[in-house]
C-alpha cells in the first residue's frame, strides 16, 4: 500500500510541475508565453496508412501526427521515457493494482472548444475495443495491454482458425469503465497490472470529442484532438499541415507555429532535402547517408546519433512446427558463432548499431547489462564445442527474413560468421517485403531460425518480455513456452518498483538458459536538421518531439 | 477514319479487361495474408481482418471478386485505400503533376534530341556528329538512377542551383531537373534516330529530285526531308509520352515528385492493393489512348499511311 501511494504521489508531483508552468488563470486564451509560437518547419514523414484515429493508427506516418495532435492522460519524458501525468491530475491505484481512479485536469477542451471530460476517455476506449469497429489498436484494451474488465464481451470471439465471429460482441461498453463525475472515472482491470499508468500513455488511450461519435466521416476529413497542435489540412501523398493551437492548456507550449509533415516515398529524397536545407528535420538517416559516414560531413554540426531505447532485433527459433531446434546447445552454439560487431560493421557501418547482450535495450527501466551472459559473446571455440555436443543442423542452415530494409545484408553477414565458425553451410531465405515475410511467420510456416524485430509500444521492460515470450503472448512468433517464465511475468504485473523489476530480470535469466531467442542488437537513431532550426529533441520512441522544435531567430 | 477509330476502341475492351484482371489477381491472389505486416510483429486483430476482408470482397472466389471490382470501375468507382481516401481522387490529384513532368521531359526530347539529331545528320562524320554520337552513347549506358542521383547531388545539394526535390510545389522550374533526368535516355535515342533517318532521306530519290529542280536547300531539308524523317521519331516520342504518363517510379522517387509513379511505389510498399490496381488500370487506359493518338498522327504526317 505504501509503495502504491508513493507512485501516485510522484506522478502527482510531476503533474504539479506542469500546472506551475501555466500561469494563466484556468486555460486562458492568450496562449501562455509572451512571444507565442513562431515560424514554420518541415519534418519528413510517410503517408499515414490508416485514418487519423488514435485507436486505429499503429504506424509511424500517422502516429507522429496523432501524437502531436493529442495529449493523453500520461506522457513520457523524452529524455528518460519516464511516464508523467499530462492530462490526468491524479491516477490512484487500489491495493492490488486492479482498480484505478483517474481524475483529469479542469479546463481542457478539444480543438473544437468542446470540453474534455471523463466521458471523452471512456467513450474513446469503448470505441477502440468494440469488435465491429475493427480498430487496429484493439488489443491495447485487452489482456495484452491494459486488460480492462469486460473486454471480452466488447471485443467479441474468434473461432478455431482465429477468424472473427460476426455478431459475437455482446456489449458496446466495457464493464470495467465507470464514469464517476465530469472529471473522474474508474477503471477496473481483469488482472493486477502495476504498469497501467505507463500503458495508458500510448496513443490508443487518447480521448475523443463528441463530434467523432456522431460523424466519423467528417472527423476523418478533419481530425480534432486536444493536444498542442491542431489539424490544418492534408494533401495526400504530399504533406500534412498542423498549426500550434492557441488555447493549449498544457505545458510545455509549442514554440513553432506551423509544422509541415512532408511525405516522402523514398527516404533518400528526404536526406537530399535536409542536406540542401530544404527540409528542416529528418528523423532517420538512410543507408545512402550512413555509407562511409558521409552524413557526418554532409550534416556537420546539425546531426546526432543516439541509442534508441525502443528497438530490439533478434533471431528466433521455431519450436512448435519442428524438432530440429529442440536442443538448447545447438541454439547456443549458433548464438556464440555470430560475431555481432562484425555483422553490424558489414551491414550497417561500424558502430551504427549496438550489439545486444540482453533482451531489453538499455535505457528501459529494469535493464540489466549482460543478462544474456557468455551466450551473446562471440566465442568460436565454445561454439564449436557446443555444436559438437548437439545433433547439429541437417543440411543447410537457413535464416529467414525480408530482403528489404537492409536485412538481406546482415543475414548474409551473419551467415558468413556462422559458416566460418561452425563450418556448416548457411544461407539467407528471403521474402521480398515485410508483409509477405510476416505472413509466413504468422502462419507458423518457417522451420528454421528467422528474424524478429520489436518496437516497444510503451517504455517498460514488461513490453519487451510479456508479449514476446509468454506462452500466449500476441507476438510470440517462435512458440517459446516456459511455465516458470509465464509465472514470473504474471507475478511481476502485480508488483511495482524494484520488486517487479527483480522478477522481470529473473525471467530474463530463464531466456538466457533456453536461448530460444538470440539477441542480436539494439538500434541507434541517427538524425539531422537544417540550418533554420535549433537542435530538436527526440521522444523515447526516437521520433521528433514537436514541442521541442524551434526556429532560429 | 471514324471506322478505324471505332475498331481500335473496340479492340481496347478485351485488352483492358485482360490487363485489369491480371493486375487484380497479382495484387490480391498472391499467397499469404494481405494484412500481415500491417500490425508490426503482431497479427492484426481478428475483427479488423474480418472487416477488411468483407470491405474488399476477399472472401469471394477471385473471378467474382474481380467482377465486383470491375463493375464498380465501370461506374467510375475506384474504391478506397486502407486509409479511407478515394482512389479516384488520389489519381486525379497525382495526374496533373505527372503530365506536367512528362511534358517537360518531352520538351527536352524535342529541343535537344531532335536539334542534336538534325545537326549531326546534316554534317555526317563531322566533329559535331561524333560528339553527338559519343555523348548519347554515354547517356544510354548510364542507368537513370545514377544520372538522377548525381545531378541531384551536384545541382541540388552541393551547388543549390535547382531544388534537391520537388515536393508539393510542382512548378515548371522545380520540374526542370527531374524532367531532364527523365528525358535523358529517350533524348539520346531521339537524337540518334533523327540523325540516321535524316541522313538516309537525304540520299532518297525525292530529295535528289527536289534539289535537281532547283529548290532552295532550306526548303528541301526543312519541308521534304524533315517531314519524312520525323515519322519514326514521332512514333518514338509518342510511345515514350505514353510511357512517361505511366509515371516514372525511379525519377519521381529520387526527386520526390508527387505524381503517379510515386503514388504506385508508395502503395506497393504500403501493400495498399486497391490503390495499386486502380492506378495501374488508369495507366493501361492512358497508354492505349496515347498509342491510338500516335497512330492517328501518322496519317496526318504521311498521307501514304491511311486509316480509311
Amino acid at each position: 500500500m505504501a509503495t502504491a501511494v508513493g507512485l501516485a504521489l510522484v506522478l502527482a508531483a510531476c503533474g504539479g510541475d506542469d500546472d506551475g508552468g501555466d500561469n494563466g488563470s484556468g486555460g486562458g486564451g492568450d496562449g501562455g508565453s509572451a512571444e507565442g509560437p513562431t515560424g514554420s518547419v518541415s519534418i519528413n514523414s510517410t503517408q499515414p496508412e490508416n485514418p487519423l484515429i488514435p485507436t486505429t493508427t499503429n504506424e509511424v506516418g500517422g502516429g507522429n501526427i496523432v501524437d502531436a495532435m493529442w495529449t493523453g492522460l500520461v506522457s513520457y519524458d523524452s529524455e528518460t521515457g519516464e511516464p508523467q501525468l499530462a492530462m490526468a491530475e491524479s491516477i490512484e491505484p487500489n491495493e492490488d493494482f486492479t482498480q484505478f481512479t483517474i481524475t483529469i485536469k479542469d479546463g481542457w477542451t478539444f480543438h473544437d472548444d468542446t470540453p474534455v471530460t471523463a466521458q471523452s476517455f471512456v467513450d474513446a476506449w469503448n470505441f477502440g475495443a468494440y469488435g465491429p469497429n475493427a480498430q487496429l489498436n484493439q488489443y491495447f484494451f485487452g489482456p495484452d495491454g491494459a486488460n480492462i474488465a469486460g473486454y471480452d464481451a466488447v471485443a467479441g470471439q474468434t473461432d478455431d482458425t482465429g477468424a472473427f465471429i460476426e455478431g459475437s460482441a455482446t456489449s458496446e461498453t466495457m464493464s470495467g469503465l465507470e464514469v464517476v463525475d465530469e472529471r473522474t472515472f474508474t477503471v477496473t482491470l481483469g488482472s493486477p497490472n502495476s504498469l497501467f499508468e505507463t500503458i495508458i500513455g500510448y496513443s490508443a488511450f487518447y480521448p475523443m470529442p463528441e463530434s467523432f461519435f456522431t460523424d466519423q466521416a467528417a472527423f476523418i476529413e478533419h481530425p480534432i484532438g486536444n493536444g498542442p497542435f491542431e489539424f490544418v489540412e492534408e494533401v495526400p501523398n504530399t504533406s500534412i499541415n498542423l498549426r500550434a493551437w492557441e488555447d493549449y492548456p498544457g505545458d510545455p507550449k509549442p514554440q513553432v507555429e506551423n509544422i509541415e509533415y512532408r511525405i516522402y516515398a523514398d527516404l533518400d529524397a528526404a536526406y537530399a532535402d535536409v542536406v540542401a536545407n530544404q527540409l528542416d528535420i529528418l528523423d532517420k538517416i538512410p543507408p545512402v547517408g550512413l555509407a562511409g559516414d558521409v552524413w557526418k560531413t554532409d550534416l556537420e554540426g546539425r546531426s546526432a546519433s543516439e541509442p534508441l531505447t525502443t528497438r530490439f532485433t533478434s533471431l528466433t527459433f521455431p519450436l512448435t512446427n519442428t524438432q530440429a531446434w529442440a536442443d538448447p546447445n545447438l541454439r547456443k552454439a549458433i548464438s556464440l558463432a555470430i560475431d555481432r560487431e562484425a555483422v553490424i560493421a558489414a551491414a550497417y557501418g561500424p558502430g551504427n548499431y549496438v550489439p545486444a547482450n540482453s533482451w531489453v535495450p538499455p535505457g528501459n527501466d529494469g535493464y540489466v547489462e549482460g543478462t544474456c551472459g557468455e551466450w551473446c559473446e562471440y566465442n568460436p571455440e565454445r561454439a564449436q564445442e557446443l555444436y559438437a555436443q548437439s545433433p547439429g543442423v541437417q543440411g543447410t542452415l537457413l535464416i529467414s527474413s525480408n530482403a528489404d530494409g537492409g536485412h538481406r545484408e546482415w543475414v548474409e553477414a551473419a551467415c558468413t560468421s556462422i559458416r566460418d565458425t561452425l563450418g556448416i553451410d548457411c544461407q539467407g531465405d528471403f521474402n521480398p517485403d515485410f508483409g509477405s515475410f510476416r505472413a509466413r511467420v504468422n502462419a507458423n510456416e518457417i522451420t528454421n531460425p528467422f528474424r524478429t524485430g520489436w518496437v516497444a509500444d510503451y517504455p517498460s521492460i514488461q513490453n519487451f518480455l510479456a508479449p514476446l515470450y509468454t506462452t500466449n503472448g500476441s507476438a510470440n512468433d517462435g512458440g517459446y513456452s516456459n511455465p516458470q517464465f509465464d509465472e514470473l511475468i504474471q507475478q511481476a504485473a502485480g508488483l511495482e518498483g524494484q520488486e517487479a523489476l527483480d522478477l522481470y530480470n529473473q525471467a530474463e535469466e530463464l531466456l538466457a538458459e533456453d536461448m530460444a531467442i538470440i539477441p542480436l542488437w539494439y538500434d541507434n537513431g541517427q538524425r539531422g536538421w537544417s540550418e533554420n532550426v535549433n537542435e530538436p529533441q527526440f521522444t523515447w520512441k526516437g521520433y521528433v518531439d514537436p514541442l521541442s522544435i524551434s526556429v532560429k531567430s | 477514319m471514324g471506322r478505324y477509330v471505332a475498331r481500335r476502341l473496340l479492340q481496347m475492351i478485351p485488352v483492358v479487361i485482360g490487363t485489369t484482371f491480371i493486375i487484380y489477381a497479382l495484387v490480391w491472389a498472391l499467397p499469404g495474408d494481405p494484412f500481415a505486416g500491417r500490425c508490426g510483429a503482431r497479427p492484426c486483430p481478428a475483427a479488423y481482418v474480418a472487416e477488411m476482408t468483407d470491405k474488399y470482397n476477399l472472401d469471394d472466389p477471385l473471378p467474382i471478386a474481380y467482377l465486383q471490382y470491375f463493375g464498380n470501375l465501370l461506374t467510375g468507382d475506384f474504391g478506397e485505400t486502407f486509409q479511407g481516401l478515394s482512389v479516384g481522387e488520389e489519381l486525379l490529384r497525382a495526374y496533373p503533376t505527372t503530365v506536367r513532368l512528362a511534358l517537360v521531359a518531352i520538351a527536352f526530347e524535342i529541343l535537344i534530341g531532335i536539334g542534336a539529331g538534325i545537326l549531326a545528320g546534316l554534317r555526317r562524320g563531322s566533329f559535331l556528329d561524333n560528339l553527338v554520337l559519343v555523348s548519347t552513347l554515354v547517356v544510354v549506358s548510364i542507368p537513370v538512377f545514377v544520372i538522377g542521383s548525381v545531378l541531384q547531388l551536384f545541382l541540388g545539394m552541393r551547388w543549390g542551383i535547382f531544388p534537391a526535390t520537388v515536393g508539393g510545389d510542382a512548378s515548371l522550374y522545380n520540374l526542370i531537373l527531374p524532367g531532364f533526368v527523365l528525358a535523358a535516355l529517350s533524348l539520346a535515342y531521339v537524337a540518334r534516330l533523327t540523325r540516321t533517318s535524316l541522313a538516309e532521306n537525304r540520299r532518297a530519290d525525292y530529295v535528289r529530285t527536289a534539289v535537281a529542280k532547283g529548290m532552295p536547300q532550306r526548303r528541301v531539308i526543312g519541308i521534304h526531308a524533315m517531314r519524312n524523317s520525323l515519322i519514326p521519331v514521332i512514333t518514338f516520342i509518342g510511345a515514350d509520352f505514353g510511357a512517361l504518363l505511366g509515371g516514372a517510379i525511379v525519377t519521381e522517387g529520387i526527386f520526390n515528385v508527387p505524381g503517379v509513379g510515386n503514388l504506385i511505389f508508395r502503395s506497393i510498399t504500403a501493400r495498399d492493393g486497391v490503390m495499386v490496381t486502380g492506378a495501374v488500370t488508369v495507366l493501361v487506359l492512358v497508354f492505349l489512348l496515347v498509342n491510338l493518338l500516335v497512330d492517328l498522327v501518322y496519317g496526318w504526317l504521311d498521307p501514304r499511311i491511311s486509316h480509311g
